[in-house]
């Protein structure tokens, strides 16, 4: 594995373990309190997509869907309504994971950012049908700041796959 | 199982499809916000989970118990000796009023004696303290500081010192959840306290309130104060709702009645929770204690 299909970077495999446990730490960041303040990133579904993308045949839309219920019964918010947005955001992640791999960071971002607006989208659609209110356009803004947060997140955690470099003029890639 | 009799080998056994998947997993979903939107099935499955999560949650509770104590640490002396100047002010008009209140509720008691009717009961309250707002953006919720070990209990009332702000709504073990009177799914039975109208209030986005279903004809103006009826068995009879604003009589059978809360909904921070009107239970020390004198 690479760091982008691109990069001459080899990785060391990732172990299956750290890809849960960053999933529960961005569990723990999702559950603290910040009220109704607008802006605040979705941690879960920015980690999610990521593994989503890099190891598609370890981790998909089974996790997203446990970790949306572990989102909706920490926050309070009606029981699926996480787990359908983030079911949603892991099949658009591992549907276009390949072609993802071949760009650079910020392109991947600005790939990113439809997939969590699509799901903050079907989050208002399906509140709006029980009957809630509209929580204003200022809601959208959580996918824009967690898009910013993609390229320092995808470094941090590929941190512990990354090797030294060595340097060798006669190794083949 | 492929034409020839063989079984495919492993490296292309990957079950359904994405797409298959990704229909079957959006049908439970949906079937779960059903079942908990509509008939509100799940509310044992989230207990149950919010077990597990429930250590997370408090470790994620800590920076934001930290910021607020922060806050609290670094108000200043005058701002404490403003609020106390303000305290003894306020406990000076109330005290007036308590007394004349005290000798108010003799008086009551002695007139239902005489007419025969049933005592009103004192009730036990809870007072707690408004936390944080909830983090779903689509209602109106607060988290209190109090639970299900100091006896609260789904259903009570919320009110702070001007009036009633919402009603419990969830129960975990030391905190609780709150719904806001103006919260969309937010209905609470009310009279008008001039003339005894009774309507339901539901709260209609934006911090309002809206007195609906009831007649275009009826005698209601801007700056009527409403109360709780205490009709529906939850609410206690009396407690200051909120005040009408405008009345359109121009809409269909009903007048459109927009109403402004009274009590400081998306402000105040200390509450009290207030129990269900029933008798106070018996004492449970007394009968042990003379059983072990008689002898």
């Amino acid at each position: 594995m690479q760091p982008t299909n691109r990069s001459s970077r080899i990785l060391l495999p990732v172990k299956l373990w750290f890809i849960y446990f960053s999933l529960i730490l961005a569990l723990g960041f999702a559950y603290v309190p910040t009220g109704t303040f607008p802006g605040v990133p979705d941690w879960v579904a920015l980690v999610l997509a990521f593994w989503c993308i890099r190891e598609p045949l370890r981790i998909g839309m089974g996790a997203g869907f446990v970790f949306g219920l572990l989102v909706d019964i920490g926050q309070g918010a009606a029981m699926g309504q996480h787990a359908l947005a983030y079911v949603v955001v892991a099949y658009l992640a591992g549907r276009f994971a390949r072609r993802l791999m071949w760009f650079p960071l910020l392109q991947q971002a600005l790939h990113v950012l439809p997939m969590l607006l699509a799901a903050q989208l079907l989050m208002v659609i399906v509140r709006l049908l029980a009957g809630a209110e509209f929580p204003g356009w200022l809601y959208f803004l959580s996918s824009f700041t967690s898009v910013l947060l993609w390229a320092p997140m995808s470094f941090l955690l590929l941190l512990p796959q990354y090797q030294p470099v060595e340097r060798d003029d006669n190794r083949p890639i | 199982m492929s034409l020839v009799g063989h079984q495919p080998p492993p490296i292309f056994k990957r079950g359904p499809a994405p797409l298959a998947r990704l229909m079957l997993l959006v049908c439970v979903c949906l079937a779960l916000l059903v079942a908990d939107l509509k008939f509100r099935y799940l509310e044992v499955l989230r207990q149950g989970l919010s077990v597990a999560t429930y250590p997370l949650q408090m470790a994620a509770a800590k920076p934001a118990d930290f910021v607020r104590n922060a806050s609290h640490y670094f108000a200043t002396l005058i701002q404490v000796q403003l609020d106390n100047a303000d305290l003894r002010r306020q406990q000076l008009g109330s005290g007036e009023r308590l007394l004349r209140f005290e000798q108010l509720e003799q008086e009551n008691q002695q007139l239902r004696g005489l007419l025969e009717m049933s005592q009103r009961v004192g009730v036990r309250s809870v007072a707690a303290e408004i936390l944080y707002n909830a983090p779903d953006p689509f209602s109106r919720k607060v988290i209190l500081d109090r639970g299900a070990q100091e006896g609260v209990e789904p259903g009570l009332a919320v009110v702070d010192a001007k009036g009633v702000i919402g009603q419990v709504t969830r129960v975990y073990p030391i905190q609780s959840e709150v719904t806001l009177l103006t919260d969309r799914n937010q209905a609470i039975p009310v009279q008008v306290l001039r003339n005894g109208l009774r309507g339901v209030l539901f709260g209609s986005g934006q911090g309002r309130l809206e007195l609906r279903f009831v007649i275009a004809s009826a005698d209601i103006q801007p700056g009527d104060r409403l109360v709780t009826s205490g009709l529906d068995g939850v609410f206690l009879p009396g407690l200051p709702v909120a005040e009408v604003a405008a009345v359109d009589r121009e809409a269909e059978a009903f007048a459109r009645i927009v109403c402004e809360p009274l009590a400081g909904i998306e402000r105040s921070v200390q509450v009290l929770v207030l129990g269900r009107a029933e008798l106070p239970p018996p004492l449970p020390q007394a009968a042990p204690a003379e059983k072990a004198e008689a002898p």
